[in-house]
Formats: C-alpha cells, structure tokens, sequence
C-alpha cells in the first residue's frame, strides 16, 4: 500500500447539521487502497495555515473511485474547506493510518459506536461489516447527521445529550437503557467516551477497538507529534508512545492509556 | 554546473537537507521522495538512552508558522544504530547524527558511540527550547557552548556541527564560542520559544505551556542570524528557519550559508526538500551560475 498525496477535485458538497459538513473527494488513487477507519490529510489553500487536517473517511467509493469526509467546523482550516464547491481543487494525502480489523467482528454481534464528530468513520464499518451490527450514535441534539444512512446497514440506537431523542445521556446510557449485548466493540468518538467504553468493555469482557485523535503535523510517523500512551514499549521510540497516525488511530483498548 | 559543496570536510552533492526532527530517519518521507537525491539526511535527535518526550497537545499552529514541544522522543542509540543507521546506508547520501543530552557525559555518551558508525557528521543539539535539562541550558551561555563544543570534539571521530539556539541576544557572540570550542560547523536557527492560548479552554495550547515556534514565520529572523554569524565566524553555516522553497533556501545561501535545511516544509509538502534542489538548479540556469559556491555568502 503506498501513500499518496495529489490535487483531488471536489465533487460535492453538504451542510448535514450546524457546522458539521459532508464533501466527496475524485481519488481513485486513495479510494481503491482504503479500508475503514483510516484517514487523510487535508491540506490548506492558505499558506499561513501550514498543517493539514486529518479527517477520518465516512465513506470509501472503490469503484466510484470516491472517497467522503464527514467533518466539523473546528476553526479556520475547517471553515475554509467547508466553502469548498464541486470543481474545486482539494490538496489530500492518504490513504492514513491502520484502520478496524474487521476480521476481529467475523461471526460477532459487533457494537459500532460514535460519538459526534466520531459517528462519520463508523459508517463505512457499517458498510463494510455484513454480520449482526448494532449501532450507537450519540449526539449533542436532535440534528443526527448521518443516522439515517446508518439505518440501511442496521438498527440504530442514538442517544442525545439534551433528550431531544433517544436515550438522554451518552452511548453508554443508550446501551444500558435498551440492554443491548455485544462480542465485540469498534468506537470513534472523544476521549470521554472511548474512556468510558474502555472500562465498560474491561468489566463485561468485551474486546474492545478504539480511534484515537490527536493534533497531527506529519500525519505519517515522522514528527511525533500525535502520539498516545501505550501499554506495551513502542516499535519506534522503545518507550511507551505509539504514534496515532501510524500504528494508529485504532488500538485495542488494553493496549491504551486514556 | 556545480552544486556540490564542502561543508567541514564532507562534500555533499548538493547543500541541501532537513532540519533534524521533521523527517525522522527519512523512512516515512522515504515514501515521496527519493533519499539518494538529499545532500544529506539529518536524523531526529538521539540521546544516549529512550527519551518518552512531552505529554500531548504536542503541536499548535500558529499564523504562518507552527509550535512544537515534541520534548525529543526517541529510541536511544542503541537501537537507532541497530535499525536507523544501517537503514540509512542503504541510499547515497550522507548522514547527519543529531544528538542530544541533559549532562555533557551523556552527550560524549552519544558522540563516542557514534565514533564507530558510518555516519558523516555530528550536529549537536544544545538548543532545544522544550526539555527541561540540557538542550537550551548549553545553548544560551557561551562559556556553556564552548565548553560544550570542546568536551564534544574530544570524543568526536566525526566533524562536529553545533546547532545554534535564537533565544539569545546576541547570535555572534554564541558562533563565536562555538568557533572557539573548536567546532566545524555551524547550523542554525533551532526554533524560537513561543507559546498560544486556547481562548475558548482557558488554556496552554500546548502541555508544555511553551514550545519551538518554526515555519515561515520565522524566516526573516533566521536570515538575519545567518548573515550576522557568517560575518562573525570562519566556519561554515547550515542555515534553517522557515525554508519552504528554493528562493528561501537561495536568501539563506547569500546571506552566508553553505547548506540549508528544509524543516516545518515537509509537513505541508512532503516533496519540499526535492522541489528546493530542482528550484535551485533553476535558478542557476536562469542566472548563468556555474558554481552554487559563487553564491555562498555573495549578499554583504
């Protein structure tokens, strides 16, 4: 698998909820290598903006030869890609990352969990994944972007933080209000959560996949800037550090501190 | 057409490589582009055992420019030597040690060990603004940085490039003790220590509080320190600080550099390092240049 990095082309663009957009990229190149639960690196018009900005894919085309980002408006890089329009150059590297091992799920009642800017990546698991699946969205309110879509691959529970909908509460809240059981949990979502699923899957004996985030600069391993605390010494540094962006951003969740 | 040039003994077929820290050993940039093409690949610092670094946010970018308190995570160089060096073999290129310290004995630790490996220069690093002992401490005092110097090339096989700090008044003055200590080279600027709040978090962006501010940002200051230092010493001068393009690296070389280093660049073009060689090269055609040496330092 090779990395690459080229001048995409926006095909389109979506306002989904407040401040959170949907774009599909052309790039065959990256859509025909890509698994979920990787990510690519979006680059700035800007040049006071040096850093790209990695966004995990919602969605991979193989034979559209498209790729999709679900993202939100974070601050000024966001802001600028969010008025991209169809046409328009789109500056991307990728594909980034190891993504889920969806070989873990086979035969499972797997658990797909996310949480706000962390639901996006859960939908291409959803598609990707043919067994039993039961899906956990949480969200801030009422303005569930992408839980219809998720509704096509299996039953969706959603959990909002105000009680607009669903479960008041968290993901964990939604699991336990509707006693949904599971072998095996692939989660994206903030830290807060992923913590808490982290514990909650230690207690059932659940195993457990967690995707990490963490500022990034190189996005390919070679800064050290994204990098989490591991139980196990690292391949690179021979100390406790893995690299999001390399050796993740999916980790079991033994192998994490959070 | 020359592009070749000498820096402390070691011809490099062209003067120009990253900056240590933003392109690891070159593994991961291996990937866009070729090695064999760098005049030089400057390895991430390495000290004489694991350094775990800094907690996280280790970066934040600011306007045109990005902080850093990555804090120097690295293997040790038992295994860089094992695994980085011989990696590194493999290309036609030469090969820049980065090392680093928190006492003089560590750092003579790391020379003295290198001393039998096939690598072609020691940069040392006595300008880290994000560990709390060594790096900096050695950098900002110029008893400390010729001291530093001297203990260095006692133990060093291999011609020695101290890497200046620009947290320091007065650039000359800290060249010069280097000079005097008996280094072989100069590079300079490390990063300027910097620092942003998270106005909506009420807090450090960084966990470090502070960190090296690099990108072009900071370019017009590096220039200007190439230039004081190249007026101020005899030895040669890798100049870095905000290069993102050959005409960047071009002001460094009038102003007095012998080679530069691309850094910050890299993250927002992995091909950054092969477009300043061909750039240059372009640049050299255009203007009837048969020599990069007649560059060198030609701005006075």
């Amino acid at each position: 698998m090779a990395k690459i990095k080229e001048t995409a082309r926006v095909i389109s663009q979506e306002k989904l909820a407040d401040g959170v957009y949907s774009m599909w990229i052309d790039s065959p190149a990256i859509a025909s290598q890509a698994v979920p639960g990787q990510f690519i690196s979006l680059y700035c018009r800007d040049g006071a903006r040096l850093l790209p900005r990695p966004i995990s894919l919602c969605e991979i085309d193989r034979e559209g030869g498209r790729l999709r980002i679900v993202y939100r408006i974070a601050g000024k890089g966001t802001a600028e890609f969010s008025a991209y329009q169809a046409g328009d150059p789109a500056e991307i590297m990728g594909p980034l990352g190891n993504g889920f091992p969806l070989e873990a799920a086979e035969g499972k009642r797997v658990f797909l969990i996310g949480g706000g800017i962390g639901v996006p990546p859960m939908l291409e698991t959803a598609k990707a994944l043919k067994g039993e699946k039961i899906i956990v969205l949480g969200y801030r309110d009422s303005q569930m972007f992408l839980k219809d879509e998720f509704e096509k691959t299996g039953s969706v529970f959603a959990a909002t933080e105000d009680g607009s909908f669903g479960t008041k509460g968290n993901v964990l809240d939604a699991i336990r209000e509707n006693g949904l059981k599971g072998d095996v949990i692939f989660a994206c979502g903030p830290t807060p959560m992923l913590r808490a699923l982290k514990n909650w899957a230690a207690q059932e004996g659940i195993e457990c996949y967690l995707s990490l985030e963490e500022r990034m600069a190189c996005g390919i391993g070679a800064c050290l800037a994204c990098v989490c605390q591991s139980k196990e010494v690292d391949e690179h540094s021979h100390v406790h550090n893995k690299r999001i962006c390399k050796e993740g951003p999916v980790f079991r969740a033994e192998e994490v501190e959070l | 057409m020359n592009m070749k040039v000498n820096l402390a003994g070691v011809e490099l077929k062209n003067p120009v490589m990253e900056a240590s820290g933003t392109f690891g050993s070159g593994a991961e940039y291996g990937e866009f582009v070729d090695l064999n093409r760098l005049g030089a690949v400057v390895t991430k610092g390495v000290a004489n055992v694991p350094w775990p670094g800094n907690p996280t946010p280790r970066i934040a970018e600011t306007c045109g420019g990005m902080l850093n308190a990555i804090g120097l995570q690295n293997p040790g160089i038992d295994v860089f030597a094992r695994r980085d060096i011989p990696f590194l073999k493999k290309y036609d290129t030469k090969i820049v040690v980065n090392v680093c310290g928190k006492t003089t004995e560590d750092y003579i630790e790391v020379v003295e060990r290198l001393g039998d490996e096939p690598v072609d220069l020691l940069e040392i690093n006595i300008s880290c603004p994000n560990v709390k002992e060594g790096g900096i401490a050695f950098g900002q005092d110029p008893k400390a940085v010729e001291a530093i110097t001297k203990a260095c090339k006692a133990h060093a096989k291999q011609p020695v490039i101290m890497k200046l700090s620009p947290n320091v008044t007065d650039i000359t003055i800290m060249a010069k003790a280097a000079e005097a200590g008996g280094a072989d080279a100069i590079s300079l600027i490390n990063t300027l220590t910097g620092m942003k709040i998270d106005v909506n978090r009420r807090t450090f962006a960084l966990a470090n509080k502070t960190g090296g501010l690099s990108g072009p940002a900071i370019k017009p200051v590096a220039v200007r320190m190439v230039y004081q230092a190249a007026n101020a010493v005899k030895v040669p001068i890798i100049g870095m600080g905000g290069i993102q393009n050959s005409e960047d690296a071009l002001e460094f070389i009038l102003a007095g550099a012998t080679a530069v280093a691309v850094g910050t660049a890299n993250f927002n073009n992995p091909y950054a390092t092969v477009e300043v060689i061909d750039g240059i090269r372009d640049y050299m055609e255009k203007n009837g240049v048969q020599d990069i040496r007649e560059l060198i330092g030609a701005v006075r």
